[in-house]
Formats: C-alpha cells, sequence, structure tokens
C-alpha cells in the first residue's frame, strides 16, 4: 500500500498536462511494441528446432551447402530410421522409460506420505523438522556425490540403474514442499469426520486424502518424468555399461563417434525431444499451474 | 498449524506420544533419505577431503594438502573463475532477459498460450539433445548463426572455438533454455493486483512507473526465489558446458579451458582420475560458497517485500 502512495504523491502533479487520449494511444504503442518483441523472440525460441527438423531431412551433402538451404530440397525421411540403427535408440529409449516409470513411482509414493505427515498430523516439533529437511533442496548435488557413489559401488550397484532410482523412494524435498501445500488446503472438517468415525490415519491418507491429491500428484508425476528423462549427470556416472545407457547419454556418445554426420544426429534428437513435447501438448495445463506453485508459493 | 500444539504443551500426555509416533512413521521415508542421502554423506564428503583415496585401496589422511593443492591448482582456478563467470555474468543477463519476456506476455497479449508454449518447450526437451542442435547451429564453417550473422555483414564467430566469445555463446544458449523462469515470473505478474495498478494508473504513473512502484515489490518475493534457485543452479553449471566440450576421450573444458566449469573439474577428478579426496575438497569448498552466496542473499533480502498475511 505504501508503495502506491508514496507514487501517487510524487507522479500525480507531474503527470497532470497528459490527456486522457494520449495515454490511450500510448499504450496501444506501448501494445504493439510488445507484441513485436514478443513475436521477434518466439520466433528466435522456435528457430533451432525448425533448423534441427529441417536439418534432419536433409542428405550428408546438403547439410554442408554452402549458403545452406532454408528448406530440404529432398526431404530424406530414411534419415529416421537410419538415426535408430546407427545408436540403438530403441534400447535406450527403453532403458529410460523404465528408469522413468521407476523413479515417479518412488517419488510420487514416497511424498505424498511424507507429505501428509507434515501437513496433516500434528505432532511436537514438526514445523522445524520440516525447515531442515526443506533446506535440503539447496545441497549441491556434488558434496554428496562421491561418498555415494563410493557407497553404491561397494553394493555392486555402479552399472546399474539403481542409484538413479532407490534414492526416489526415500522422499524429493522440493515436491514434498509442493504436495505439502496442497494437503494444507484441504479442509479439516473432511477429516475430523473420519476420525470420529474411527478411521485411522492411514486410512484417511488412503481413502479421502489420496483421491482429492490426484492433481497435484499429476504434477509431481510429470515434473518427476521430464528431470528423469533430461537427468545426464547421474545416468554419466552410473551407467558404465553401454546397453544400459539413457537416451541422453547415448546420444553424447553418438555425437562424439559420428561427429559430422549432422543429419543423423538431428534426426536422433527430433526422436528424443518428441515424448516431451507431446506430454506438454497433453498436459499443458497441469504442467503451467505447477511452476506457478513453484514460483509463487517458494 | 504451529499454534495446534500450544494448548498442551505444558503437559506430555498419551494422545501427544502417539501424533508424535503417527507423524514419525508418515514421514520416515523423508528421515531415512535425510541420514542416507543428505546428512551421512555430507560428512563422509568432509572425512574424504582431508584423505588420498582413489577407491581402489583405503583412504589415506593427509590433513589439509588437498586444500593446498586447490590453491596452487592453476586449471582449478579457470574453472573456479569460469564458473564465477556464470553466475555473475550470465545468471543476471538470464534473470533480465526472463523477466522482460514475461513482462511483455503478462501485458495481456493475444495468443498466449501459444507464446507460452514456444517459450517454455527447450526447458522440457532433453538438455544433451537441445545442447546438440546449439552445437550445429554454433559450427564455425555450417553452422547457420554465422550465415545469419553474416546478412549484416559480419564477419564469422568462432563461437565454440575462440575462447574470447566461448562464455558469451554459453549465455546466449543459455537464454534459450530460461521458458521455465519466464512462466514463474509470469505466474507472479498475475498475481499482483490489479486494484493496485489501476491506483497507481489513477494517480496519472506510466508504465515504466508502474512496473517499477508496484509491480516490482509486489513480485519481488518471487524474484528473491528465483534468484536463490538459480545461483545455487549456476554454481553447479555442468550439462550444457559438457556436451559441448567432452571429446570422446573424455577431456572437456573447450579451447584454452574457457568452458571447463567447476562442477565439470570436480568430475573429472573424481570420475576419470579417481582422486576422491581431491574432488571431495572440491566439493566441500563449492559447498562453502553455496553457503556463503544464498547466505548474502538472505542477509541482503531488504529489497524483497512480503505482503502481510491476510
Amino acid at each position: 500500500m505504501s508503495a502506491s502512495e508514496s507514487l501517487s504523491r510524487t507522479t500525480a502533479n507531474a503527470m497532470q498536462p497528459r490527456g486522457l487520449s494520449s495515454r490511450r494511444n500510448q499504450d496501444r504503442l506501448m501494445k504493439a511494441l510488445a507484441y513485436l518483441i514478443a513475436s521477434f523472440v518466439a520466433l528466435a525460441f522456435v528457430f533451432p528446432l525448425y533448423w534441427m527438423v529441417t536439418t534432419s531431412l536433409k542428405t550428408d551433402v546438403e547439410i554442408f551447402k554452402v549458403p545452406p538451404t532454408l528448406f530440404p530440397l529432398d526431404p530424406q525421411w530414411q534419415n529416421y530410421p537410419a538415426s535408430t540403427q546407427y545408436i540403438p535408440f530403441w534400447q535406450y529409449m527403453f532403458n529410460t522409460l523404465v528408469i522413468c516409470a521407476l523413479t515417479i513411482i518412488g517419488t510420487v509414493i514416497s511424498c505424498s506420505l511424507i507429505a501428509y505427515g507434515f501437513a496433516r498430523v500434528r505432532w511436537p516439533g514438526r514445523n522445524a523438522v520440516f525447515i531442515v529437511y526443506l533446506s535440503t533442496i539447496m545441497l549441491p548435488a556434488q558434496v554428496t556425490m562421491i561418498p555415494l557413489y563410493i557407497v553404491f559401488r561397494q553394493m555392486g550397484w555402479v552399472g546399474t540403474m539403481w542409484p538413479l532410482v532407490v534414492p526416489a523412494f526415500f522422499g524429493n524435498a522440493l515436491y514434498v514442499f509442493l504436495l505439502r501445500q496442497f494437503f494444507m488446503t484441504i479442509p479439516n472438517e473432511l477429516t475430523d469426520a473420519a476420525r470420529i468415525d474411527g478411521a485411522n490415519e492411514l486410512g484417511i491418507f488412503w481413502r479421502i486424502m489420496l483421491p482429492l491429491l490426484k492433481p497435484a500428484l499429476a504434477t509431481v508425476a510429470l515434473f518427476t518424468f521430464v528431470a528423469t528423462y533430461r537427468d545426464f549427470l547421474g545416468p554419466l556416472i552410473y551407467l558404465t555399461e553401454q546397453n544400459q545407457w539413457t537416451i541422453s547419454l547415448g546420444l553424447k556418445m553418438f555425437q562424439n563417434m559420428y561427429g559430422a554426420q549432422w543429419q543423423l544426429m538431428m534426426a536422433a534428437a527430433t526422436l528424443t525431444m518428441i515424448p516431451t513435447m507431446i506430454l506438454f501438448f497433453l498436459t499443458q495445463r497441469t504442467f503451467i499451474e505447477g511452476i506457478a506453485l513453484t514460483g509463487i508459493k517458494g | 498449524m504451529a499454534v495446534a500444539t500450544k494448548p498442551s504443551s505444558g503437559r506430555w500426555s498419551a494422545s501427544k506420544t502417539r501424533s508424535l509416533l503417527t507423524g514419525l512413521a508418515f514421514i520416515s521415508p523423508a528421515i531415512i533419505g535425510f541420514i542416507a542421502f543428505a546428512a551421512w554423506p555430507i560428512v563422509q564428503s568432509l572425512y574424504y577431503s582431508f584423505t588420498d583415496y582413489n577407491i581402489f585401496q583405503p583412504p589415506y589422511f593427509i590433513g589439509l594438502e588437498n586444500y593446498q593443492d586447490l590453491i596452487n591448482d592453476r586449471v582449478y582456478r579457470i574453472a573456479l573463475v569460469n564458473t564465477f563467470y556464470m553466475v555473475f555474468i550470465g545468471l543476471p543477463i538470464h534473470l533480465v532477459f526472463n523477466f522482460f519476456m514475461a513482462l511483455l506476455l503478462a501485458t495481456q497479449i493475444r495468443g498466449l498460450s501459444i507464446y507460452r508454449t514456444i517459450f517454455y518447450l527447450p526447458s522440457i526437451t532433453p538438455v544433451v539433445a537441445s545442447t546438440i542442435v546449439w552445437l550445429w547451429l554454433f559450427n564455425g564453417q555450417y553452422g547457420i548463426l554465422n550465415e545469419i550473422i553474416g546478412w549484416f555483414g559480419i564477419q564469422p564467430i568462432g563461437w565454440l572455438t575462440d575462447p574470447r566469445f566461448t562464455k558469451p555463446s554459453l549465455i546466449f544458449m543459455g537464454m534459450w533454455f530460461g521458458g521455465n523462469t519466464i512462466l514463474i515470473y509470469l505466474a507472479g505478474l498475475r498475481d499482483v493486483p490489479v486494484s493496485l495498478l489501476e491506483a497507481a494508473e489513477l494517480d496519472g504513473a506510466n508504465a515504466l512507473r508502474k512496473t517499477w512502484h508496484v509491480t516490482l515489490p509486489m513480485i519481488s518475493p518471487v524474484i528473491f526465489y528465483t534468484l536463490i534457485i538459480n545461483v545455487i543452479g549456476y554454481f553447479q553449471y555442468f550439462t550444457e558446458a559438457w556436451v559441448l566440450t567432452a571429446t570422446r576421450d573424455g577431456s572437456a573444458g573447450g579451447p584454452l579451458n574457457s568452458m571447463l566449469f567447476y562442477a565439470m573439474y570436480l568430475y573429472q577428478s573424481a570420475f576419470q582420475l579417481f582422486k576422491m579426496g581431491y574432488a571431495s575438497a572440491q566439493a566441500w569448498v563449492l559447498f562453502a560458497i553455496v553457503l556463503i552466496a544464498t547466505g548474502l542473499l538472505f542477509r541482503f533480502s531488504g529489497w524483497v517485500y512480503y505482503r502481510s498475511e491476510e
């Protein structure tokens, strides 16, 4: 409030002579400018993706043409099947999806339980414990990376996907935070009634809370999928056997081995992006609401 | 919520014990996870940082030697400076750009969902795939970027080969990955009460003043949040630079190590050279830097304006 008050004092006099119509013109100009800049930047944002697809459809001669052709002269659709043979694309895609699925299951189960414990059960010391737990969001991965690697190595898990998947079953502070926010919006009357009827906490969690939590869980599942699908450092450290590589790891190795085959690399990159893009178009609203939730409530 | 425990705080009742046990049972995965994947590894890596450890032989205590080596390690210093470059130059550029784009989108332009999709897509496509696309765009000989600047009469640039341009190239590329932050700002902007903006308008404030005196204070908590999260993230900058520069033999960092960043050097020390003690010392220095940086941000967060709870 004080901001607008001081504002009125400082600006009211200075702005008086201006008429309403000049203000409206100014607004229109601003809006036109906003359109212009936003469209230009949007074009620039789309361009790399356009160039990726265009390149993926060129021949290995056409990609090196100077000046480059903006549109493939004769679209080479067979680049796509070819790119999936250069690297065992489907094998890597399968590996990636298995890791994603297990990580999502672990995250959703553990985070909803933990969030319930922090939001709906009243116990002494709860808020202090929550703040300590939340602070782990700020912990750089590098600090824990080496001891964890050494332990996983002693367990014989290096070269398997377990170091990537198992931690997901023990919660993720960011998603716990997100679900806790959601739990707190559910009125107490709902659970109190069930408690009077003699339901225990686990029953309340399972039968009353979980169904209400579905939209929030969908957000967590989506974010977990995208984060796991995009992860590179984790697989780089732990997936030492080539037949276990994820698609991100495979793409990088592919680039190292067949550096100049740009049309095939662009085809593989396109194929890699397609699943996340489809997912986004199907679930746009969940994504957007989830982002708003992480940002504002933070 | 905190108030709820007050009335019975004097006595410890059986029901309180029961609720404590129930609560702990629900958060037990978090307790195990916190100990196993945070608390214990932090302490353990501190111990390793005082040892010479190649994982094939047991760790050997050498005191502060790793830390002394860091001071004299020229390559380490390059990685440190490069990382600070990204935090102090790249990060502000990115946040200002993202905020500016969010402001544009918040002017209620039509087709918002299309713009939103376009800006957000690079944030969800796999980093490796998109960075490989950029590798092709940046290509010195056949890359389209040099072609485009050529239309304006600019000489070709060695985006990834000229050490003077490599980090600016990374920052340029990074703007493309900022959609997530744009959407966070956009959500924050839509939360600014219209009544406040209208009041300012009635008082004769123009768009710039409205932004500066009303919008900015109102969304300063969101800006602070993105600042904290991104500072921590930029100190760990890894994948993009790794994909752009790593070669088949495992070396990475680009020309004159101009794209060698802290997390890359740490990765190489630990997982290519198996200098676990040395890498742990690096991890702890990073930890200290991040703690100091976030501490300073919180210390000087007087500009953040928190709306009082209703």
